[in-house]
C-alpha cells in the first residue's frame, strides 16, 4: 500500500469530522418540506426534488433535508421551513421549484433570508410531528 | 391527486405522522387479472376502534392544526373510480395496513406517476424510517431495502450529494421496470 499522503490524512479526517455531524444530526441547515396532503396536492414532491438537486449540483453535505406532516396552512401550499443553525426557523410559503431553488442559495449557503416570500420567522413548530 | 404514486406518497405521510420506523409499500400488477394493488404496512402507533371507524370520513382527523383530514379518504375514492376499494387494518400499538384495488385497464384508473419521485421523497426526507419497497408486475419483482442502501453511506444519511447519488442509481434500475 503506497504511503499516505498529509493530503490524504486531510480528507479522511474531514470525512470523519463531516459523517459525524451528520450522525447527530446537526449539519450547517435543515430545510423542512411540508408533505401534508394539502402539500402533496400543490407540489410539494416537486419542491423537495428542486431542492435535492441543488444539494447535488453543488456537492453539499451538510444540509439536512426533511419532510414533516400539515402545517395547518393549506391555503399557502407548498411551504418549507428553513433553519440555519444557530438562526431562526424561516418558513416559506406559495413556494414554486424557481423559488426554492432560490432560497436554498440565498438563505442556506448564502445565510441571506428571502423576506419576500417568508411568512413567519421564528414562530414556533405548527407541524404535527 | 393527479396519480398513484402522490396517493402513496401522503398515505405513507400518515404512516410517520404515527411514528412508524419501517413502512413496506407493495405493488402488485397484473394484467391477465386486470388488476392493480397497492399495499402499505407500517409498524406505527396504529389506530383504535373509534379511530378506524372514522378514519375514512373526509371530516376526520385527530390531527389538531386543521378539521379535515382527506387522505385515505381521497385514496379510497381513486380506487373506487376504478372499480376498485381500499380497506384498512390496523391495531392501535402495533400498526396499520392499507390496501387499495384497482381495476387495471378502467379508463378511470389514475396512472401510477413517478414512483421513482415518491420513493425518493420519503427516503430522503425521513431518514429514521427504515423503506423497504417490493414491486412484483407481470411475474418481474423490484426489490429494494433502505437498511443494505445505507451501509454505502458514510454517515448513514441520504441527504447529501454522496447519499443522494448512491439512492439515485438504485432508484434508476425502476426506470422501464
Ligand atoms: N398509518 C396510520 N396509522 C395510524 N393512524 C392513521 C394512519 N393513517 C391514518 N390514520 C388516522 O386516520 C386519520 C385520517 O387520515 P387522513 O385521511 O390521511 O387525514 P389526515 O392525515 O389529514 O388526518 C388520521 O388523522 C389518523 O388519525
Ligand atoms: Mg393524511
Amino acid at each position: 500500500m503506497p504511503k499516505l499522503t498529509l493530503k490524504d490524512l486531510e480528507k479522511i479526517r474531514e470525512k470523519a469530522r463531516r459523517s459525524t455531524i451528520l450522525r447527530e444530526g446537526a449539519g450547517k441547515a435543515k430545510i423542512t418540506v411540508h408533505m401534508g396532503t394539502c402539500g402533496i396536492a400543490a407540489g410539494a414532491r416537486n419542491i423537495m426534488r428542486a431542492l435535492v438537486e441543488e444539494v447535488e449540483r453543488g456537492g453539499v453535505e451538510d444540509v439536512i433535508l426533511t419532510n414533516s406532516g400539515c402545517a395547518g396552512l393549506c391555503s399557502h401550499e407548498p411551504m418549507m421551513t428553513v433553519q440555519i443553525v444557530g438562526g431562526p426557523p424561516v418558513k416559506y410559503v406559495d413556494l414554486t421549484e424557481e423559488k426554492a431553488k432560490e432560497i436554498f442559495k440565498s438563505h442556506v449557503m448564502g445565510r441571506e433570508i428571502v423576506k419576500e416570500y417568508a411568512l413567519a420567522i421564528g414562530s414556533e413548530q405548527t407541524s404535527t410531528k | 391527486m393527479e396519480d398513484l404514486s402522490l396517493h402513496i406518497l401522503d398515505v405513507v405521510e400518515n404512516s410517520i405522522d404515527a411514528g412508524a420506523r419501517k413502512v413496506e409499500i407493495k405493488i402488485y400488477e397484473d394484467l391477465k387479472k386486470d388488476l392493480l394493488e397497492i399495499e402499505i404496512i407500517d409498524d406505527g402507533k396504529g389506530m383504535d376502534e373509534g379511530t378506524l371507524e372514522k378514519a375514512l370520513d373526509p371530516f376526520f382527523t385527530t390531527k389538531t392544526v386543521r378539521k379535515v383530514g382527506l387522505g385515505l379518504s381521497l385514496f379510497r375514492e381513486a380506487a373506487r373510480m376504478a372499480n376498485g376499494d381500499l380497506s384498512i387494518r390496523s391495531e392501535a400499538g402495533r400498526g396499520t395496513t392499507i390496501r387499495a384495488t384497482f381495476q387495471h385497464s378502467h379508463i378511470d384508473r389514475k396512472p401510477m406517476g413517478d414512483l421513482e419521485e415518491t420513493l425518493f421523497t420519503l427516503i430522503i426526507g425521513n431518514p429514521e424510517v427504515v423503506f423497504s419497497f417490493a414491486y412484483l408486475k407481470n411475474g418481474k419483482m423490484f426489490n429494494m431495502n433502505t437498511t443494505g442502501l445505507k451501509k454505502k453511506l458514510p454517515g448513514n444519511y441520504f441527504s447529501s450529494s454522496e447519499g443522494i447519488k448512491v439512492l439515485r442509481n438504485e432508484l434508476n434500475k425502476l426506470d422501464g421496470f
